[in-house]
């Protein structure tokens, strides 16, 4: 194993540890919103796209990259706003 | 200045990192959840920002044209989504999560073809793992997808050898993965583990059930989040790993909860196929025997109306008659009427977790009113009326008695204590898991019999000519 697979791994492994510290003990009510910002989170995906898409040429590598970063940022896009959607509705009812 | 960029990149990465880190904390909390959602979509912008400052990224204009759409489409899907649809939205943006994390690897895979090196190892190992994880999240979002929004049917589909072949598919792409390491440079079997990976996706979510969904769209979105890791794996970049794990922990978290909430593991949940069992193994076909007590809606409003305090517990047949509006107004009139109202959540009611709080916290219900399962079980006892809307399984109390219901030792909400039950339902069917619902043959318990959103306006009406 190269060294940069193995420092990958320990930043793996340490951001594994860090999420499940930070997401203990979520009440309920913010489970959807919780999983849906998570969800858009995860678009993080449309990083890797750029890359590969990257070259100026066209060839199946970059088309396939181009698809990918459409789909990323619809994920991206639509997960935050939907769970900004949800929240603002949980907000609304604290002034009530 | 040329020599700074990729450091500069790199500190950025170490920003939005940070950002999703806070912003997770901060979603965990409904005071801050807003911001934190905010934070982790600005971390999200500058690591888009910093990765086209990146020089191997010159395709801008083509790339501009693919934020462009797909921020169109996404902004669109979330401002039209209804809120009763919320479960199908996540489902299908998780597959696209996906399915983007997996053409990574394809695109790559190809790219590493078309070069006249070598393809090393543990590059080839990180693309498998990646397009299996991804290929798995994206199909399996997208049955879980049409299963939600109903193009297919919500009940487990299962047929004979199931198992097996479910086995023989996996044992297929773990042989076909390592004759591919062996022999990197084919992409005909690439191709093909990347089939295998889809169709194992679809069959592992076909047998599972509607009131698994939770599970399954829980532990989608942590697939989701390693696939994106995986990804950060094939292009070697640490913002990829580390938003990918977070997320895979979270919706990990979520997962676990969800099986607790149902008291199965989660491999029974993957591959018990739960309506079936229950068919087997449960105590039905004895309801010849028994009576239910049906009402009418009038009736039902004279009991709420003198009641002393009312505790509403919904379930998905309120999400699908997209009754929560109607069951707001019917809790505002009451407690107009000086009756408490409380609002009784279990936590794997509906579809997806927490599915319930975010219909009546569309109706506007006060999210103070709403009752976790472990808060208001003990105020049962002291409850005139509990009015079940749409909710089966998650109110049986076999699950605390018989041993031979398929849902025995589940955790209900215990509404056979108070000391009246109204339950609106359409009809005499089962629930999800396919058992009879002793409640409802229970001396204290009556039915209102039809669609939640038509008995809960009646109610509401009724009410108001008390």
């Amino acid at each position: 194993m190269t060294e940069a697979l193995i420092g990958a791994l320990f930043v793996f492994v340490l951001a594994s540890f860090t999420g499940f510290e930070v997401i203990n003990k979520v009440p309920p009510t913010l489970h959807t919103p919780l999983m849906s910002g998570a969800n858009a989170i995860s678009g993080i995906a449309v990083i890797g796209a750029l890359v590969v898409s990257g070259p100026r040429d066209w060839n199946v590598s970059v088309i396939l990259g181009l698809i990918a970063i459409i789909l990323a940022t619809i994920n991206v896009v639509g997960g935050f706003l939907v769970t900004d959607r949800m929240l603002q509705m949980f907000k609304k009812k604290e002034v009530v | 200045m040329i020599d700074f960029l990729p450091t500069g990149i790199q500190l950025t990465y170490l920003v939005a990192a940070s950002l999703f880190i806070v912003g997770l904390k901060q979603l965990g909390s409904p005071a801050t959840a807003r911001n934190g959602n905010l934070l982790a979509a600005v971390g999200m912008l500058l690591a888009v920002v910093a990765t086209l400052l990146d020089q191997q990224v010159l395709n801008y204009e083509m790339i501009l044209v693919g934020l462009v759409i797909g921020s169109l489409i996404g902004a669109i899907a979330a401002q039209k989504v209804a809120m009763t649809d919320m479960p199908q939205m996540v489902g299908l943006l998780n597959g696209l999560g996906g399915a983007a994390s997996a053409l990574v690897a394809v695109a790559e895979f190809w790219r590493l073809m078309g070069s006249s090196q070598a393809i090393p190892i543990d590059a080839n190992i990180s693309m498998l793992l990646d397009v299996f994880i991804g290929g798995v999240t994206f199909t399996g979002s997208m049955v879980a997808f049409a299963k939600l929004q109903g193009l297919i049917s919500g009940s487990p589909i299962t047929f004979p050898l199931q198992q097996p072949i479910n086995i023989l598919l996996l044992v297929g792409f773990v042989v076909g993965s390592a004759y591919l390491i062996a022999t990197p440079e084919n992409l005909p079997l690439f191709l093909a583990l990347v089939g295998v990976s889809l169709l194992l996706g679809v069959l592992f979510v076909i047998p599972i059930g509607g009131g698994d969904m939770p599970v399954v769209i829980s532990l989608l979105n942590s697939l989701s989040g390693i696939a994106a890791s995986a990804a950060g794996f094939v292009v070697m970049n640490n913002m990829l790993i580390i938003a990918g794990a977070l997320v895979g922990a979270s919706g990990l978290i979520l997962t676990q909860i969800m099986c607790k909430a149902m008291n199965r593991s989660l491999v029974s949940v993957l591959f018990g196929a739960f309506g079936k069992a229950g068919v087997a193994g449960g105590s039905t076909g004895t309801q010849g025997d028994k009576a239910v007590r049906s009402i009418d809606a009038e009736e039902g409003a004279m009991m709420l109306g003198y009641a002393r305090s009312v505790v509403i517990v919904p379930g998905y047949g309120m999400a699908v008659a997209q009754a929560q509006h109607s069951v707001r107004e019917l809790g505002d009139q009451l407690e107009r009427m000086g009756v408490e109202v409380k609002y009784a959540i279990h936590p794997v009611a509906g579809r997806m977790p927490g599915h319930m709080n975010v219909l009546l916290a569309e109706a506007n219900v006060p999210y103070p009113q709403l009752y976790d399962m472990d808060d208001i079980n003990p105020q049962f006892d002291q409850t005139d009326v509990a009015l079940i809307i749409g909710a089966n399984d998650v109110v049986n109390p076999a699950a605390r008695h018989d041993s031979a219901s398929p849902i025995y030792g589940m955790p209900i909400l215990e509404v056979d204590k108070a000391k009246q039950t109204i339950v609106i339902k359409r009809g005499m069917s089962t629930g999800f898991a396919g058992v009879d619902n002793e409640l409802f043959y229970k001396a204290k318990t009556t039915m209102l019999f039809g669609s939640a959103k038509d008995v809960v306006a009646k109610l509401v009406s009724e009410v108001k000519q008390l």
